[in-house]
């Protein structure tokens, strides 16, 4: 093999060799952890939600002045949405999953217990579960002879009654699995605060929250037998009727009652596309910072690639006229490219795994999974061996008369 | 001689054409990277109300339960409306002033324009002259509006401009919530970044457009906005939260020196120990007395998204500044002949050397006007997502210096290596081999 000729030559333009070292080591570095950031958040814009997102409208609406019959007419705004035609489930809600304001509460396997087990969203509302179309995986939904009003709720839980207040729950897997792992949680029962037992009659696969603070808590939601009237509708319709659906429904409940401010009305797909908008405007940086660290970094050895060949003119030809053939010229830079990319790599995972560790520390990112470096290795062997592709063809076609040439 | 290197410089830039290309490119999408980032950054790090933050505090105690109680942990960012009014009362500072944030219904005299809600600062009479909130017209309320809680609102240039059509509104009334306030004053442009005295309502959002007396809120009961925490039996429910055992209230005091800090904090957990014996608090006493500065630090206010990519934007730079310093070194020692030449001629090392970094400089130059209309691009597309800070993202008189300083020092320090290597050719041998 060309390797202890071409490290032989290498040793003469040390500093050459070394920027070349030095920038495919720092790209690597940054390209592995950039992909990695970017990984992660794509897996997040993708976290699943549980609910039918294709056929949900949110309504949100709020009284200009204090009312007291909101009960009342939370049930006529009801009625008058599902004899919307298209319309298929209606739901007075407190909040909707993504949409960032949330009711939560500390929730503990036991009352005595000092601290929560975790902390855990609150979704009320009767046929919050249907309308928004969550899976259940084993035993019931909430049924509507199960609810209490939120005043009764509140009364209840003032005077310390418990009667008055709900005592069953249907929770995620997720946090099923958190509270009781490797359980079945149907029958078991889980405190909110250290005062309200509820008991876990239904387990469904997803169900996310509205905001979230940790993506491993994303799940962790529970829907509690509280009926509520706060002027916030979920409408379930087939897709292709949520604009109709939606402009309808917004005419019945302007026309229902006319003192009140629309704040809210958007197709679910939109309330998801929003939550992850700052995220999805992360990911698209971190790849145009990607891609322009790797194109920078192959027109610098493109540029380096020239200058090499330039001065080597004579050298090239000198081989050439000994009998190298273009082939072995070619093999010739792009081993040498293939050399310092190697010792750039090697150098640049070491970066890399510095890099995660620092930002790990800084940021609470996870540890930099293994098979990022390969991946980043192989990238950059391809770069370089593209880049350097050109001046090394150029090299190829010095003639061997170069040789023989007086300058 | 500057003016000849000048020359030069510019021959031996325009021979090789898609090499000087190259570098100049390098720096500048370095540069524009950068200035981007550190825009935003500084934008977002900066003093909101730069004359006082030493002088104002947001003193926090700690009035939970023993449920849930941790050794070493932090008091409530909040306070609950026992322990704020009895604060505001006590009147240990030069001015205090206890809030929340809310969203008011207005229904406009004019039928042309719905009702519509806008955000609304329910709040003591202090906080125009605490936070130095500028005037246009009319002023803010009295302590006896506070008491009496009376029907009176102070508006922002903005609304006024909408209701008003730009007029001194100040006598006028509006309704909000199907009530009639007089207005008394009107707010001239204003907006403290970070948004320092509620972070519950958004780091960077703007300025509410409507205040009203805090009593005058309660009074209407105003929905409000903003985080709320609750612990014992102290539930969520909006008509009696002045018993409630929640915090959701901000209290800030401003004392006449930084100094008076210690006195103040002294008497807070007093009050603390006070209300412990009154069987009020049960935790062991815990105060925390934090100017602007230190609350908007402990509170994380600047995202870390946006530190994040200045660091990636740093590391860019400097790949690109190794790039640079390859392809100068190529260009540098190409021109050995040359520079041979000169050397024989009698030109010292250092006037070599001279004549090397001015061509460096160029580059920096040509890299920093480019990159500067890259960091212009650059804030342009911040401004257009979807964060509460994107609409800050302008750069100021010192980063468009910082940028020049930037390009030109990175492409200086890229320039001397190969400068220097360039000048230890042997002028003799340069000549023979020719």
């Amino acid at each position: 093999m060309e390797i202890f000729p071409i490290l032989s030559t290498l040793r003469r333009h040390k500093t050459t060799a070394l920027l070349v070292i030095l920038e495919i080591a720092l790209t690597c570095a940054i390209v592995c952890n950039a992909v990695f950031l970017v990984t992660q958040r794509i897996e997040r814009i993708n976290m699943p939600s549980g609910v039918a997102e294709q056929e949900l409208i949110q309504v949100a609406m709020a009284d200009i002045g204090k009312t007291t019959d909101e009960h009342a007419r939370s049930l006529q705004d009801l009625a008058a949405l599902r004899a919307i035609p298209g319309v298929k489930e209606v739901a007075s809600v407190n909040q909707v999953p993504f949409g960032r304001s949330s009711n939560n509460s500390g929730i503990k396997i036991d009352p005595k217990q000092k601290l929560s087990t975790l902390n855990a969203t609150n979704y009320y509302g009767v046929n919050v579960a249907q309308t928004l179309g969550v899976q259940l995986v084993a035993g019931r939904l909430l049924q509507e002879s199960d609810y209490v009003t939120m005043d009764d709720a509140k009364k209840a839980f003032i005077s310390g009654k418990t009667e008055g207040l709900p005592h069953i729950v249907v929770i995620t897997q997720d946090m099923a699995e958190r509270m009781w792992p490797g359980q079945s949680a149907l029958g078991k029962q889980l405190w909110m605060g250290s005062d309200m037992p509820l008991q876990v009659v239904g387990v469904v696969k997803n169900l996310v929250r509205p905001s979230i603070w940790k993506d491993a808590e994303a799940q962790y939601s529970m829907m509690i037998p509280i009926g509520v009237d706060d002027g916030q509708y979920i409408i379930r319709t087939s897709p292709a009727d949520r604009e109709r659906v939606r402009d309808a429904a917004l005419e019945t409940l302007k026309k229902n009652n006319p003192h009140r401010i629309v704040w809210k009305k958007e197709l679910w797909t939109d309330v998801r596309a929003k939550y992850f908008q700052g995220d999805r405007a992360m990911t698209g940086l971190l790849i145009g910072v990607c891609v322009a660290l790797l194109v920078v970094t192959a027109l610098g050895i493109v540029g380096l690639g020239s200058f090499w060949v330039a001065q080597r003119r004579r050298q090239i030809g000198v081989r050439r006229a000994l009998g190298a053939t273009r082939g072995h010229i070619l093999r010739y830079f792009q081993t040498e490219n293939f050399l310092l990319a190697t010792i750039g790599i090697v150098i640049g995972m070491a970066l890399a795994y510095g890099i995660n560790v620092f930002l790990m520390s800084k940021y609470e990112l996870p540890r930099l999974p293994g098979f990022y470096l390969p991946i980043g290795a192989v990238a950059l062997w391809l770069i370089g061996q593209a880049a350097v592709l050109g001046p090394a063809m150029r090299a190829a076609a010095v003639p061997p008369v170069v040789a023989t040439r007086s300058v | 001689m500057f003016g000849y290197y000048l020359d030069l410089a510019l021959r031996s830039l325009k021979r090789n054409k898609v090499l000087t290309a190259l570098m100049v490119l390098a720096i500048a999408l370095g540069i524009g990277a950068c200035m981007t980032t550190f825009t935003v950054l500084h934008v977002l790090s900066g003093d909101p109300i730069p004359s006082k933050s030493a002088r104002l505090f947001y003193p926090q105690l700690d009035p939970q339960d023993m449920d849930g109680y941790r050794e070493g942990g932090e008091p409530p960012d909040q306070v609950t409306w026992i322990d704020g009014m009895n604060l505001l009362k006590a009147k240990r500072g030069a001015r205090q002033a206890l809030m929340t944030g809310g969203a008011v219904p207005i229904q406009p005299a004019k039928a042309d324009i719905d009702p519509f809600y806008s955000d609304s600062r329910y709040t003591t009479s202090n906080f125009f002259a605490m936070f130095d909130a500028p005037f246009l017209y009319g002023h803010g309320w009295s302590d006896a509006d506070d008491e009496s809680k009376s029907r009176v609102v102070v508006i922002t240039r903005t609304l006024n401009d909408k209701l008003f059509g730009d007029k001194d509104s100040t006598g006028q009334t509006i309704r909000l919530q199907d009530a009639d306030f007089r207005v008394i004053g009107v707010l001239d442009t204003w907006r403290p970044n970070p948004h320092f005295y509620d972070l519950n309502t958004g780091n960077y959002t703007e300025l509410e457009e409507v205040f009203v007396p805090l009593s005058t809120s309660r009074d209407l009961k105003m929905p409000r906005n903003g985080s709320m925490d609750c612990w014992g039996k102290g539930g969520a429910d909006s008509d009696h939260l002045e018993n409630a055992e929640c915090v959701w209230m901000q209290f800030w005091v401003e004392l006449a020196d930084a100094s008076k800090a210690a006195e103040y904090k002294a008497f807070v957990e007093n009050y603390s120990k006070e209300q412990k014996t009154l069987g009020r608090f049960q935790r062991p006493v815990n105060v925390k007395l934090r100017n602007v500065n230190e609350w908007l630090d402990y509170q994380k206010v600047v995202p870390s998204d946006v530190r994040l990519q200045s660091w990636l934007a740093l590391g860019f730079l400097i790949v690109c500044l190794v790039n640079t310093i390859g392809l100068m070194l190529a260009k540098f020692l190409r021109k050995s002949g040359e520079l041979g030449v000169r050397r024989a001629l009698g030109a010292s090392k250092g006037e070599v050397f001279k004549q090397l970094l001015i061509e460096a400089c160029i580059i920096g130059m040509a890299g920093g006007i480019c990159g500067l209309g890259l960091a212009f691009l650059g804030l342009w597309l911040v401004r257009q997502q979807p964060a509460d800070y994107a609409s800050l993202a302008h750069l100021d008189l010192s980063m468009l210096a910082i940028t020049f300083v930037l390009a030109l020092v990175s492409s200086l320090l890229a320039g001397l290596l190969p400068a220097w290597r360039a000048c230890q050719i042997t002028p003799a041998l340069q000549l023979k081999s020719q």
